[in-house]
């Protein structure tokens, strides 16, 4: 076996460029997917008991809570754009021998995200 | 040193797109309403708690769980890898394993209901 002799970047190599510094952001928005599982896991546990779910409702209006979720809506809302942007990378559509347009599929694809927001949220407060 | 390949890793990179695929579609409505319409009083507890269990919503939720987590798992290791801190982000099992036990917790809780 070969040793490689790597230079070790320095810890802050993803603050010089501002393409470095977007694709770390784009990588921690895996942070806040993590944060709001975790809030799912509290409100399915605490849905059998009416009163810890009462302090989870509670938490809601809470005002760390309502930053969690600026942060959290920032973070997954460049999620998604980002995804969305990488949709005709990883789907390659053809039509009669000829590549379908790439901003056709991320059209679609954005499309598709705002009839899925709009009947989520449709479903919640109708 | 042998170098196996690891047959593993085609299943976690599938769940880490699947659960991209699902947080990217989902997640800016679902921190809406649990950001937006439940503080601002759009939707009251009772028909909150009524619609957490429900058992088709509980069958979503812990899908979700079980996507995002694998997602967060896959994605935060190997940045943490990229960040230097490769020490914690290369010991695979802590966010794998972490992501097991969380989706084990979300599907005992909708059990319990």
């Amino acid at each position: 076996m070969t040793r490689e002799l790597t230079k070790p970047l320095p810890w802050n190599w993803w603050l010089k460029k501002t393409a470095y510094f977007r694709f770390m952001m784009r990588e921690l928005t895996s942070l806040a997917v993590f944060a709001y599982a975790l809030l799912i896991i509290w409100a399915l546990w605490s849905a059998a008991d009416a009163g810890a779910f009462s302090a989870l409702y509670t938490f809601l209006s809470n005002s760390l809570s309502l930053w969690l979720h600026v942060v959290i809506l920032a973070l997954a809302l460049y999620h998604t754009a980002t995804w969305i942007a990488l949709t005709p990378k990883v789907t390659v559509l053809w039509r009669n021998d000829e590549r379908v347009e790439p901003g056709l599929i991320v059209g679609a694809t954005s499309i598709l995200f705002l009839i899925i927001s709009g009947a989520v949220i449709w479903l919640v407060l109708m | 040193m042998s170098s196996s390949p690891d047959r593993s890793a085609p299943l976690f990179w599938l769940l880490f797109a699947g659960g991209g695929t699902a947080s990217a579609m989902l997640l800016p409505a679902l921190v809406f309403v649990t950001g937006v319409a439940v503080p601002a009083g759009w939707v009251s507890e009772n028909d909150l708690l009524s619609l957490v269990r429900n058992p088709a919503t509980q069958f979503v939720l812990v899908g979700l769980v079980f996507l995002f987590l694998f997602h967060w798992a896959h994605r935060f290791r190997y940045a943490l890898v990229d960040l230097g801190l490769g020490l914690i982000g290369k010991r695979a099992w802590l966010f794998y394993g972490t992501a097991l036990v969380g989706t084990i917790v979300a599907g005992l809780a909708a059990l319990r209901l």
